[in-house]
């Protein structure tokens, strides 16, 4: 809708797994054909990838630009600079005044937005078809000559104390998922929420804005995507008149610290008067598309489909349409990540029912997974839906940008994203077990509990 | 999972108080409608009117690129039609059609829509009963049949329905500690007073406990006649091969649907101010006043002022003054929401306790600016290229042309509207905006809602009781 700059992305922490899955996994198409999205993609000389994604449906062109930065990639106590970064972005260049990009884009017809995540951070607009080197030559210029002043950065922190206070700490449920991402991971800085801590966004520089954005803003740690209806060499020929001269830099590794071993569940309640409706949820520890070795991530894709993948699937047909134990039961699994990810799964009982038999049904299943595991029809009807999906994706403009600038920020090719339907086809029931007993094991698991406060 | 940095705020809170995850129609239609349509050009989108030898009409937008169709159905009359105590009834039909028809029980029905990849799913507004269909060419005559036998054959056996109100009460319950929700329904409670735009489309705990198998059977039969029906197609598919899917789909339904009426809407002013307590660190703000008509001559006039008061992302005058100046919200809008019977303009915002008495002096202060000087020529002319230019944005995906071919029938703008629409944008002068912006914008009338422990407001009146 279009009164707000809204992306549809929102911070779905922990409960809401389950809509991720297709959006992030997703490299959808034909199984026979290797044809996705059908990319065309080059390099330019300065390092910046580029990845074009024809689409004729209407005269409009979707541009973004992604970093291989995000919040994982802060140092400690500085929790919240990525983000904090991606709402100074709009703060002006050495060219522009701070808010004229966007003035420009509105006046254009323009939508845009941002996003960030804990390995990338993105900006984009979508706009006419004709309007699209505008766009190409004011987003390269923020690639390289951002400025930044107090009189500007100072307000936008308090925007993003409040944005904070919105998205988390008006919200219960929220702050449980905080809580849970901090004991899943012992180390890794997955264990941060991307918005940050609020004492430390308080205390966030301008300064240490600059100095990240020097650090790891250049062509050659970012992807350039267009999507729509272009053609592929006048890309090419604008990309490289405005991108082609932002000078690559140095870019640090991505250092990330590595979990220990997990060696014991753990457990976090949230008991509040605001919840009206106990929620349980249980996460494990799951390989990433980049540390997934053979096809476990294409497995487990399958595995949660078969679990959780609507209303035939198992949790929902057993716990909430035969034993009645519950109002709602999913699961959930996310490859796309640089480093780990998690296997989710979630059960909520029906009002006035108690937590305990919709927890302990749960249990139940996933102890029948490990044991019994997944037949190979349940595993051949999950597949021949996911393959569907990637035909699905091919018809929304903004889909191929989500997915391609996703992967390519994660570790992921663009061979992988196109391959993705006949990577998933050849998953066998086997690999889904196998894929199962090596996630699912109770030392690397968080149980969190949503829970209302006991009336006397 | 991204976060997103720069949401300005999910009007949807007001004017779609169902959160399911498609659109809640007329009340987002209406919004996305007057944003959305502008002359397109040639090329990208062509209309064509489909009437099937039984009579049956819709409008069809053939893309032959991908191998799938989209189908939006909308039958007029809502939410807003339920009985006063079983409100909740058009949204509980909407939850459970799906749930087992014809021969089909739950499981055997949505088996089938899970095997064959067929999306199908219903929704209700306050103005309207929609639904959405979407899967791929090859499963077409398949997914068709599924939806004739949901509209025309539902079973409502007693396992899906008790299940399914379970989860509207879950979900009921859930929301009523949601600081956004608790705003939103007091305002509408404060505003619509006894009409039934006041009720959310979902009803409450109560109502939906009495909601009988009857009643559920009894909307079925009365609601979905073929006079009230609308129909956008997008896709796959041929106008020949449509019409005969039209027939095969739509002709088992009664040609009419029976009358109802609603009477008009009449907004409080009141100018009152509730606080509703919380323990939270945010206060949400809400407030409104009434609007204008969707087929009111200076709608469009209108809908250009709002967007430069609070519709307009970041560059509006609202977000100005109290997000970029200040740091006062992460969100703060303004929108109209017309209805078939009534209107508003409402707005909100959300802030930390502290602030909350500035941040509405701000937005009453803009919004009487607006009421005395209205926009000035840079604003409007800025406003008029962002509305006109961002239209063909709303064709980029098929569910959503699907969409706006059915909220053009209902609204009656005509089939080549979205060739006229950027002209009627174009066509506002700066005296009608101001002009417009003098009769509409009232600071003084303003309702306002405050949901938190907010510091610098006072309460004029207790909260509204809304019988849940």
């Amino acid at each position: 809708m279009a009164v707000l700059r809204c992306t549809a992305q929102r911070y779905t922490p922990l409960f809401g797994a389950l809509i991720l899955l297709l959006a992030a996994a997703l490299g959808p198409a034909s199984p026979a054909r290797a044809k996705v999205f059908d990319p065309v993609s080059f390099t330019l000389d300065n390092g910046l990838q580029v990845v074009v994604v024809v689409n004729r449906r209407a005269p409009i062109v979707h541009h973004s630009v992604w970093y291989r930065v995000g919040a994982a990639d802060e140092q400690a106590g500085e929790s919240g600079l990525a983000h904090f970064l991606e709402h100074l972005m709009f703060k002006g260049t050495e060219k522009l005044r701070p808010g004229e990009f966007s003035e420009i884009i509105a006046a254009n017809g323009g939508r845009e937005n941002a996003f960030t995540s804990w390995d990338y951070t993105g900006y984009y607009q979508n706009v006419a078809a004709d309007r699209l080197e505008i766009m190409m030559k004011n987003e390269a210029d923020r690639m390289a000559n951002l400025r930044l002043t107090d009189d500007v950065v100072l307000p936008e922190r308090d925007v993003v104390r409040e944005e904070r206070r919105s998205r988390i700490d008006n919200d219960p449920a929220s702050q449980l998922g905080e809580l849970s991402r901090a004991i899943q991971f012992l180390n890794h800085p997955y264990r941060i929420p991307i918005i940050g801590w609020d004492h430390e966004i308080e205390q966030l520089s301008t300064q240490a804005a600059i100095d990240f954005y020097d650090k790891w803003y250049a062509p050659n740690n970012a992807v350039l995507i267009v999507a729509g209806d272009v053609d592929p060499e006048e890309v090419r020929r604008l990309a490289e008149t405005y991108y082609g001269v932002v000078p690559a830099k140095d870019i640090p590794d991505r250092r990330r610290v590595i979990e220990p071993p997990q060696n014991a569940p753990r457990e976090v309640r949230l008991v509040s008067p605001r919840v009206r409706q106990p929620q349980v949820s249980i996460g494990y520890l799951a390989p990433s598309y980049r540390q997934a070795s053979g096809n476990a991530a294409y497995a487990l894709q399958v595995a949660s489909e078969v679990v959780g993948g609507g209303a035939t699937a198992r949790l929902y047909s057993r716990l909430v349409v035969d034993q009645g134990v519950a109002g709602s039961a999913g699961a959930g699994y996310s490859p796309t990540n640089y480093d780990y990810s998690t296997f989710q799964f979630y059960v909520a009982p029906r009002p006035g029912q108690e937590i305990e038999p919709a927890e302990a049904a749960l249990r139940a299943e996933i102890l029948e997974l490990l044991n019994g595991g997944v037949t190979a029809e349940e595993v051949a009807a999950a597949k021949k839906r996911l393959v569907a999906g990637a035909t699905f994706a091919r018809d929304s403009l903004s889909t191929a940008p989500r997915v391609i600038g996703a992967a390519l920020t994660t570790g992921g090719t663009l061979e992988q994203v196109e391959a993705w339907p006949e990577r998933i086809a050849e998953v066998t029931a086997e690999e889904v077990n196998a894929a199962l007993k090596e996630v699912l094991r109770d030392e690397q698991s968080v149980t969190s509990y949503l829970l209302p406060e006991p009336t006397s | 999972m991204p976060l997103s940095t720069r949401r300005l705020k999910p009007a949807v809170a007001l004017a779609a108080p169902n959160r399911r995850p498609f659109l809640s129609f007329l009340a987002a239609w209406t919004l996305a409608l007057v944003i959305a349509l502008t002359a397109l050009q040639a090329r990208a989108v062509e209309v064509q009117r489909v009437v099937s030898p039984g009579g049956i009409e819709a409008w069809l937008v053939e893309d032959h690129t991908n191998p799938i169709i989209a189908l939006e159905l909308a039958f007029r009359g809502g939410a807003a039609l339920d009985p006063e105590d079983k409100t909740g009834l058009a949204y509980m039909v909407a939850s459970s059609i799906d749930e087992g028809a014809g021969p089909l029980d739950s499981q055997a029905f949505q088996g089938q829509l899970d095997n064959l990849s067929i999306s199908l799913r219903f929704e209700a507004g306050l103005d309207s009963f929609n639904g959405t269909l979407a899967t791929l060419t090859e499963n077409r005559d398949r997914a068709f049949e599924l939806l004739r036998l949901a509209l025309t054959e539902p079973r409502f056996d007693d396992e899906p329905v008790e299940r399914i109100r379970s989860q509207i009460t879950a979900g009921l319950s859930r929301e009523s500690e949601d600081p956004e929700y608790i705003a939103s329904r007091a305002l509408r409670l404060m505003m619509f007073g006894d009409h039934p735009y006041a009720r959310s489309a979902r009803g409450t705990e109560a109502s939906v406990a009495r909601i009988t198998v009857d009643d559920l059977r009894g909307f079925v039969g009365e609601r979905f006649g073929r006079d009230r029906l609308y129909l956008g197609v997008v896709g796959d598919i041929t106008a020949e091969e449509l019409a005969k899917a039209l027939d095969e789909t739509f002709l088992a339904l009664p040609e009419q649907a029976a009358p109802f009426t609603l009477a008009e809407a009449k907004v409080a002013n009141s100018g009152e101010t509730v606080v509703i307590a919380k323990p939270i660190p945010q206060s949400v703000v809400v407030l409104g006043q009434d609007g204008i008509r969707r087929d009111d001559p200076d709608y469009y006039a209108a809908y250009v002022v709002n967007y430069v008061l609070g519709g307009g992302g970041f560059s509006s005058r609202l977000v100005e003054e109290v997000r970029e100046k200040r740091g006062l919200a992460y969100s703060v809008y303004s929108y109209l929401a017309a209805y078939d019977h009534g209107d508003m303009i409402a707005g909100g915002t959300a802030t930390q306790n502290a602030r909350v008495g500035e941040s509405l002096d701000l937005i009453r202060q803009e919004w009487r600016r607006m009421a005395e000087t209205g926009p000035s020529a840079e604003e409007l002319e800025a406003a008029k290229r962002y509305l006109t230019g961002s239209f063909p944005l709303r064709f980029n995906s098929s569910d959503n042309i699907a969409g706006m071919l059915v909220g053009m029938q209902m609204e009656d703008l005509g089939i080549d509207y979205l060739e006229r629409r950027n002209d009627y944008i174009e066509a506002v002068t700066l005296e009608q905006a101001r002009r417009i912006a003098g009769r509409l914008y009232k600071p003084d009338a303003l309702t306002v809602v405050v949901v938190g422990t907010p510091e610098g407001v006072t309460a004029t009146r207790e909260a509204p009781n809304d019988g849940s």
